[in-house]
């Protein structure tokens, strides 16, 4: 077979830049073969080498004692949980495969994450996503915000609306049903998740998918190729086409040239084969047999080989003849570069090579011993008797290029900053808001998408989606088999009950409208979520969903984004165990919203502390935690899905995230909680203390078609008085601010931070308001709960909505789009 | 009593029926789909999953495995044995059940709590469900919808065969109460010789409140119950 000649073009068309190409020259000594091209040009792909997000990366905390995996070092993270059990997990992007073809690029994403986890020789136990979309109905279709760099919808007839419409619905359902087919194949309940819709998303959808694993501190598996020697083998499906250098492809602009060229960089993924292959790596573990395991992801043979060595300080030599394929005559770069899935990389202590093919065989799984562990340091290939690749391993994975890229302000900040309410007039139809903001499919209810997965598989789900928090209840059979070993050295198997909660959130609009804030905001509502679910975090996973770096405005977007979540993860004693970059989110139309997705995983100490959030039983008190407004010119409506729904305006600073105080709200809930204090909790984000209050009175499912409905009666004019009383406090400089007025809808449904609608016991109720106050919250009781309606008091009115009608929209909104 | 639940590949309930038969105190064991025997056994569960991986037909495949040959064995020597989602559609294809189970109606996958109306008492698996106790019990399947012709239908009705019918939270057989369009209802059957049953409900994730409902509970020990009953018959 006859390599093409290495020219300047088609190093180019390997997005490689000339200096780039100069080094690996030089790392090699000599003109790389067609397949080293390849190799060097997924290897130091972003999505395989950070290279133009590194130093910033660098910034997250990272450490924390009960951190037994850090960021970088492995597959996934791994956090200790107490009594010799730890979990892994992982976040990880498939934006730009899902773009192209949403179903499999879905399928393959979660497909991904999973083996990361069992990689580390953990069980997979959960699974979670988050999701953006153009908007899948008119509704949320809104003007852009400035010129050039927005979309412009004034151009756009009817007839293309429609159109683009039907093209993000289509991609939605795909999505979804990839998600759903794989993980419920799979096995593995999908307990939480999040999706927005907003025209940013058009044409590049963003799909993170989050897996979480538990194993035994002894069960740790690392992804290194160790033991001079040793066997190299090869387990999974054979070899194709498919997925043809994916992870170039994920680095580079979507563009529709790119995406009918990129097709064949889609792979398909095949969950039966992932459950046979997850089962057997784990037996295998059990052995004791192995040395080294990593799952063949992006960049394929090419990425599990180089990391492996690079990881141990071994070389590594393989024999392509030897790797099963599926189709006749692949070449090596083919081989090297396709990114077929479900394949493991196995490095087995030599000697015990009748183990791997005992298990393997058992579960009719293809195996192949392809190669062995050298003291060289380099990765060797060979194919058809031909040495086609030479690279030091180390050189390869650690010399890859970083880049520190300028950051320029961007210039739409300015009038972002420079928005005022002056002209929004205030509202005078507070019910009908509240439904509109109720079915706006970013804040209505899910449930059109998660009663599409299993999420109760595994006998584990102990709060399902649709609360603020999934948790999930670890027992004994959630762990992977031991070895006999480690049997022996454990003695009782039995684990004592764990309990870990999970979300993952992020507001792409307050990020593109403040990077910095918007970030922090993120952390801190993941952490208000775990809170009100009864947790405390233990570590988070970030995927920063970003446009182009090259670009200086866009990456001080992401530059702000990372200092936000830096700041964020320190603040609540949350480090990073690790994520995924996910550049160049771009098509024609535009750049996306920077996207920092956070998610945060914590754990709840007892059964009895586990919180949900809607109301319990008439005639609890309800309670506001925090300050009902901010005291800033636009009290929290910056960015609110009010200005967007009801105003059709995406604009304003979002609303101040202070750390401290979010820190302090989080410990004084999770203390009220701990002391049974609390029936219920939920936070105020989207849509504001309005939505929260509805969520509470009809997020309730007790069997389908069967909702809970529990009406509540709130007077929201004490609240305002405590806005007062803030307002009549001495600012900086010694002097009197003037007296906030307080506009209804900020009251209702501005988006300020740090505050959580709590019921409890009548009685408890003065008893919450002074632990609170004693801990420096504002609290105060708001209302109580009972009736079939939603109904507000304020000082300029009052109005009331039947439950069944704000469910009604709530519940059914996504549905109807969809239909 | 020792319950046996069959692994094949792609089984992934398989876990937590035995989590669930354990926590009702009794022990469970898992069986290898290549195994020809089911060695020492007082009833059969076929767990929820997608058998061998089910991109043909749900279970189609795993009716050919040598583990279902001994569970027909098994159940033609008059042993209990109980079909949880796939595994009722495994019995089903086996020939162990009447009637197929096809594509929910609306060709979604649904995963929700359903509400369960026992339409008879009278068999090993509902024996123990109190008198109008409504039940509470999680779903999750694609291929749930019962169908059977009508001759079969009337048969069913005749020998009192249906065991669990879609219901609303008053016991009504409503049509917003069923999630997948099964013929009247139908959720769970058993054959006419009352020892093979299958439901499309999930009874092993509902038997502990932690989890939100324990109402699944009340099948296993209606199985416990028979098993007891057959144990003291045998011995005298």
């Amino acid at each position: 077979m006859t390599e093409p000649a290495i020219t300047p073009e088609l190093v180019a068309k390997h997005n490689l830049t000339p200096e780039e190409y100069a080094h690996a020259v030089e790392i090699l000594g000599r003109t790389p073969s067609y397949t080293e091209l390849g190799i060097f040009s997924v290897m130091w792909s972003e999505h395989c080498s950070y290279k133009n997000t590194k130093p910033l990366l660098k910034t997250f905390p990272t450490q924390s004692p009960k951190i037994l995996v850090g960021a970088g070092e492995e597959n996934a993270g791994i956090i200790d949980i107490g009594d010799g059990i730890a979990i892994a997990f992982k976040i990880e992007s498939h934006n730009h495969p899902s773009a192209v073809e949403p179903f499999q690029g879905a399928t393959t994403g979660v497909g991904g994450i999973v083996r990361d986890i069992f990689t580390m020789g953990a069980r997979p136990v959960c699974a979670v996503n988050s999701l953006r979309f153009g908007p899948i109905c008119s509704g949320g279709l809104r003007p852009p915000t400035d010129g050039e760099e927005r979309r412009s919808q004034s151009a756009a007839t009817e007839a293309e609306e429609e159109a683009q419409l039907k093209n993000n619905r289509r991609l939605f359902a795909g999505v979804v049903s990839g998600i759903a087919h794989y993980g419920n194949c799979f096995g593995i309940p999908t307990v939480a998740g999040e999706v927005y819709f907003d025209k940013t998303y058009q044409g590049n959808p963003l799909v993170n998918a989050f897996c979480l694993g538990v194993l035994r501190h002894d069960q740790i598996t690392r992804g290194a190729a160790k033991g001079v020697g040793n066997p190299v083998f090869y387990v999974g499906p054979a070899t194709g086409r498919d997925g043809l250098a994916g992870a170039a492809f994920a680095s580079q602009d979507l563009t529709e040239e790119s995406a009918e060229q990129q097709r064949g960089a889609v792979q398909v993924g095949d969950p039966f084969m992932e459950k046979l292959v997850c089962e057997a790596c784990l037996e295998l573990l059990a052995t004791g047999c192995v040395a080294g395991m990593q799952d063949m992801g992006a960049a394929g043979l090419t990425c599990s080989t180089c990391e492996m060595a690079a990881r141990a300080g071994t070389g590594i030599e393989i024999e392509l003849d030897k790797v099963p394929q599926r189709a006749p005559n692949m070449s090596s770069y083919e081989i090297m570069l396709s990114e077929s899935q479900e394949r493991m990389l196995i490095v087995v202590h030599k000697g015990r090579e009748e183990e791997v093919k005992r298990i393997f065989d058992k579960w009719d799984l293809p195996w192949s011993e392809i190669g062995i562990i050298t003291d060289t340091g380099h990765m060797k290939v060979r194919h058809g008797g031909k040495l086609v690749v030479d690279i030091p391993a180390r050189k390869i994975a650690d010399e890859s290029p970083v880049y520190q890229r300028d950051a320029v302000e961007p210039a739409y900040l300015k009038d972002v900053q420079a928005f005022r309410l002056n002209g929004i007039a205030d509202t005078t139809t507070p019910a009908e808001d509240l439904k509109k903001l109720l079915a706006w499919p970013s804040i209505a209810s899910k449930n059109w998408v998660y009663r599409q997965y299993d999420h109760q598989v595994r006998d584990g789900s102990v709060v399902l989606p649709g609360s603020d928090a999934a948790v999930i209840r670890i027992k004994t059979d959630s762990l992977p088999v031991m070895s006999a070993e480690l049997a022996a050295k454990v003695g009782d198997p039995t684990v004592s009950e764990k309990l870990i909660a999970m979300t993952v959130d992020c507001n792409g609009g307050y990020v593109y409208l403040d990077p910095y804030e918007g970030a922090k905001i993120a952390v801190a509502e993941a952490c208000r979520n775990l809170a009100c679910s009864g947790a405390l975090p233990l570590g988070a996973t970030d995927n920063l969903n970003m446009p182009s770096p090259l670009k200086p405005e866009l990456f001080w977007q992401i530059k702000e984004s990372v200092r936000g979540l830096a700041e964020g993860c320190k603040a609540f004693n949350a480090p990073v165990t690790g994520g995924n970059c996910s550049l160049y989110n771009q098509s024609p139309a535009g750049p996306i919203d920077p996207t920092p997705t956070i998610s945060v995983v914590g754990l709840i100490e007892k059964r009895e502390h586990v919180t949900t959030q809607w109301f319990k039983d008439e005639g609890d008190a309800i309670l506001l935690l925090g300050d009902a407004v901010e005291s800033t010119p636009l009290q929290g409506l910056g960015g609110s899905a009010y200005l967007q729904v009801v105003h059709g305006q995406k604009n304003g600073s979002p609303p101040r995230c202070d750390l401290e105080v979010a820190k302090t709200l989080h410990t004084t809930l999770i203390g009220l909680i701990q002391s049974g204090l609390v029936k219920s909790a939920h936070d105020c984000s989207e849509g504001g203390l309005a939505v929260a209050l509805a969520e509470s009175c009809i997020s309730q499912l007790i069997a389908r078609e069967t909702p809970r409905l529990i009406g509540a009666t709130v007077d929201l004019s004490s609240v305002a008085a405590v806005c007062d009383r803030r307002e009549n406090s001495l600012d900086a400089n010694g002097g009197h601010r003037p007296p906030l007025q307080v506009r209804l809808d900020a009251l209702l449904f501005g988006e300020t931070q740090s505050r959580i609608v709590i019921s409890c016991k009548p009685l408890d109720a003065v008893k919450v308001v002074e632990r609170a106050k004693l801990m420096g919250v504002p609290a105060v009781q708001i209302g109580h709960v009972g009736g079939t309606t939603l109904t507000v008091k304020t000082a300029t009115g009052e109005f009331s909505a039947p439950l069944t009608e704000l469910h009604d929209a709530w519940w059914n909104s996504i549905a109807r789009a969809m239909a | 009593m020792n319950f046996s639940v069959l692994q094949f590949p792609a089984s992934n309930c398989d876990q937590d029926a035995v989590h669930a038969v354990r926590l009702l105190g009794h022990s469970a064991r898992l069986v290898w789909h290549k195994d020809a025997s089911l060695g020492d056994t007082d009833a059969v569960i076929v767990p929820g999953g997608f058998s061998y991986g089910d991109y043909l037909r749900c279970g189609a495949i795993a009716r050919f495995s040598p583990v279902m040959q001994a569970v027909k064995q098994f159940a033609d020597n008059g042993g209990l044995v109980l079909g949880i989602c796939n595994g009722f559609q495994v019995l089903t294809e086996a020939g162990l059940l009447p009637g197929a189970l096809i594509r929910n109606r609306d060709l979604q996958f649904h995963c929700e709590n359903v509400f369960l109306k026992t339409a008879t008492h009278d068999s090993p698996f509902t024996s123990r469900i109190p008198a109008e106790k409504i039940l509470r019990v999680p779903i999750a399947h694609g291929e749930g919808c019962y169908f059977a012709d009508t001759e079969t239908l009337a048969k069913l009705k005749a020998n009192h065969q249906i065991l669990w019918q879609y219901c609303d939270q008053g016991g009504n057989l409503t049509d917003a109460a069923n999630p997948n369009g099964a013929v009247q209802n139908i959720a769970g059957i058993c054959n006419e010789k009352r020892n093979v049953a299958g439901l499309m409900p999930h009874p092993e994730r509902a038997c502990e409140s932690l989890l939100g409902s324990d109402d699944g509970k009340w099948i296993f020990e209606s199985i416990f119950a028979a098993l007891k009953n057959k144990t003291v018959a045998a011995r005298a």
